[in-house]
């Protein structure tokens, strides 16, 4: 499927965010963004749909 | 005047009489069953549950008036179904302002609608705002109909030493000191609990460095009843201000202040006032109420049971506000303990029934601290990153779905299923839905002699079993083969009401009862006195039922 899923799509949402934000926990702003960038290129990886991907960076330009 | 409908004013300066205990004015060395310290919901939830078994009790409390403040504030569906049980249910619902919906806003905008409710049917709202003061009120009121409950004002426990077979507390009143003894005790003394210092035990977790003010402000507003949750709105920019409706034209507004805050200057009315009209406007004309600046950490109790010493409520553990799972689960401790603690005593059921207590409580209590830490931890991130991925996910929100649910704003009280409990009769049949065994016995409508009426209040404080049948023969085989334990409620349930001699027949008249019990023809239901399901079965079997009971009391 070519769309982005926007809709609810966690088991538990609060585990993952607990998750994301423990990865954090104890490293440099600067640790963090090289973490934040390879978390994306892990996850972009894994979408491999370019067509998806390029949604989801425009639904991320938004309200800037 | 009584005092259910006595004024906020009356119930603040209520005083209520000391009288010298019978311990000073003759020596006697009598041993009670339970001695209960602390009269707050949790102390008086569970001094009423027992005093309704016909255990003799006995209440400490060190003060002699109900609380200063709101305080607790909101109380969730699975406590005024407690409240109900032990009488003053209806009361509470009355007088308090119930509500179902959230709203979450970020900045000037609406992010975010949750109905903690959403379906029609059940008896409770999701939630009854109620100020404390009244709460304790009427379960003071209810408490003084058991001469069984003896409530002793102005008596402060300064000491306590136990043995196998109970404590001996030293009790400080006006009129010098006394001793007495009792084969168990209930610590529900609060947060700084001074049974459990006195015991030298230690309550552990996590302190949150930050500040919160609640203004409680009377004035006349259109807000609708609803719980508005901002994070950093434009009239307390870079911090969260909390909106909730009370009785009596009040509104609770709490305001995060940050962990510099000085607390003593925030509480005066030239620093408050200013935030209220902040959020008001200029020209909305209100009342301060009460004010009160707080901290809070999430901790708990290794353990609630010390030999024959049993803590509840904030003295086992403490949770930060945002989910409203102090008072609730406190109350929800009382349920669970009082009807093991009643059968240890009467010796229908061994003692180590009340190991758990422990077990379930402690793990409620786990569930209660993670859901409350996540939530503090969403609202007052605690780094640079945390907060960008914070605002990241509001930003997202006003437009993604999936955003929605990781906003989190305090993910409100419910009560705990407990599903690895030893009292469970693991399924052998096949089922679908939540009621799984260990979990709490969801509500329903239906009719009992012809009257509309709800499942719950037909249910609890004795052992029951639900059974489904539309079968009229059917039904009179279940009244014959239940007459032989007579200690379990027989409740039968058909679509059209069957006609029994002595058992109660519950008529499922919308189907809802059936359907949230995933019931079909002969399935049965096993229910615990606090209304958590024990077992269930697709049959109905007089054996399995006497099996599930022996392990639901750990025999």
């Amino acid at each position: 499927m070519s769309i982005l899923n926007k809709e609810p799509n966690f088991a538990n949402p609060d585990d993952f965010y607990e998750a994301l934000i423990d990865m954090h926990k104890d490293l440099s702003e600067e640790q963090s963004h090289k973490v934040n960038a390879r978390l994306i290129l892990l996850l972009a990886n894994h979408i491999g749909d370019l067509s998806i991907l390029r949604t989801a960076m425009s639904d991320a330009l938004v309200d800037l | 005047m009584t005092l259910s409908t006595a004024t906020a004013a009356h119930y603040q300066n209520l005083k209520f009489d000391y009288v010298k205990p019978i311990e000073i004015t003759q020596s006697t060395a009598s041993t009670h069953p339970v001695i209960i310290v602390g009269a707050g919901p949790v102390g008086l939830s569970c001094a009423i549950d027992l005093a309704r078994q016909g255990v003799q009790v006995v209440l400490l409390d060190d003060d002699n008036c109900l609380s200063v403040g709101s305080r607790a504030l909101c109380f969730a569906k699975r406590t005024l179904e407690i409240f109900d049980r032990l009488g003053c249910g209806e009361q509470v619902v009355n007088k308090g302002i119930a509500w179902n919906v959230g709203k979450v806003f970020f900045k000037d905008d609406p992010v975010y609608t949750f109905n903690l409710l959403p379906e029609q049917g059940h008896q409770r709202p999701a939630f009854v705002n109620l100020q404390q003061y009244y709460v304790e009120g009427y379960l003071y009121e209810c408490a003084t109909q058991y001469p069984q409950l003896d409530l002793r004002w102005k008596s402060k426990v300064v000491a306590l030493e136990q043995n196998e077979s109970g404590a001996k507390l030293t009790v400080e009143t006006p009129d010098g000191s006394y001793t007495i003894s009792a084969q168990y005790v209930i610590a529900a003394d609060g947060s700084r609990s001074s049974v459990r210092n006195l015991m030298g035990l230690e309550s552990k977790g996590r302190v949150f460095r930050d500040r919160f003010l609640i203004a409680d402000v009377k004035m006349q507003a259109d807000f609708p009843t609803e719980r508005w949750f901002w994070f950093d709105p434009p009239f307390h920019p870079n911090q969260s201000v909390l909106l909730h409706r009370e009785p009596d034209d009040v509104w609770r507004i709490d305001f995060q202040l940050g962990w510099d805050a000085d607390p003593e200057i925030e509480k005066t009315p030239e620093k408050v006032i200013p935030r209220v009209q902040a959020l008001l406007g200029a020209d909305v004309k209100f009342t301060l109420e009460w004010v009160s600046v707080y901290t809070f950490a999430c901790m708990r109790m290794d353990k609630f049971q010390h030999g024959r010493v049993l803590f509840a409520g904030d003295a086992a553990h403490g949770v930060s506000p945002f989910g409203a799972r102090g008072a609730n689960s406190g109350v929800q401790d009382a349920d669970n303990l009082c009807w093991k603690l009643a059968m240890v005593l009467k010796g229908q059921a061994p003692q180590v029934l009340l190991s758990t207590y422990g077990d379930e409580r402690e793990f409620a209590a786990d569930e209660n601290i993670l859901n409350s830490t996540r939530a503090t931890d969403f609202i007052t991130p605690k780094s640079k990153i945390s907060q960008l991925f914070r605002d990241a996910v509001l930003d997202l929100s006003k437009h993604h779905p999936f955003a929605r649910r990781l906003v989190n704003s305090g993910r409100l009280s419910l009560p705990s299923t407990y599903s690895h409990s030893v009292l469970n009769t693991p399924d052998q049949d096949l089922f679908a839905g939540a009621m799984c065994p260990g979990a709490p016995l969801v509500d329903a409508p239906v009719r009992l002699q012809q009257k509309d009426t709800w499942l719950l209040p037909q249910c609890g404080e004795k052992f029951s079993v639900l059974v489904f049948t539309d079968e009229q023969s059917v039904g009179e085989e279940i009244e014959k083969d239940m007459q032989s334990m007579p200690d379990i409620e027989c409740l039968v349930i058909s679509k059209a009401a069957l006609k029994l001699k002595s058992t109660l027949c519950l008529q499922d008249h919308q189907g809802l009862l059936s359907a949230r019990l995933d019931a079909q023809a002969n399935t049965t239901y096993f229910i615990r006195p606090d209304q958590h399901v024990a077992a269930r079965w697709r049959s109905f079997d007089v054996s399995s039922i006497q099996q599930a009971w022996r392990t639901a009391t750990a025999q």
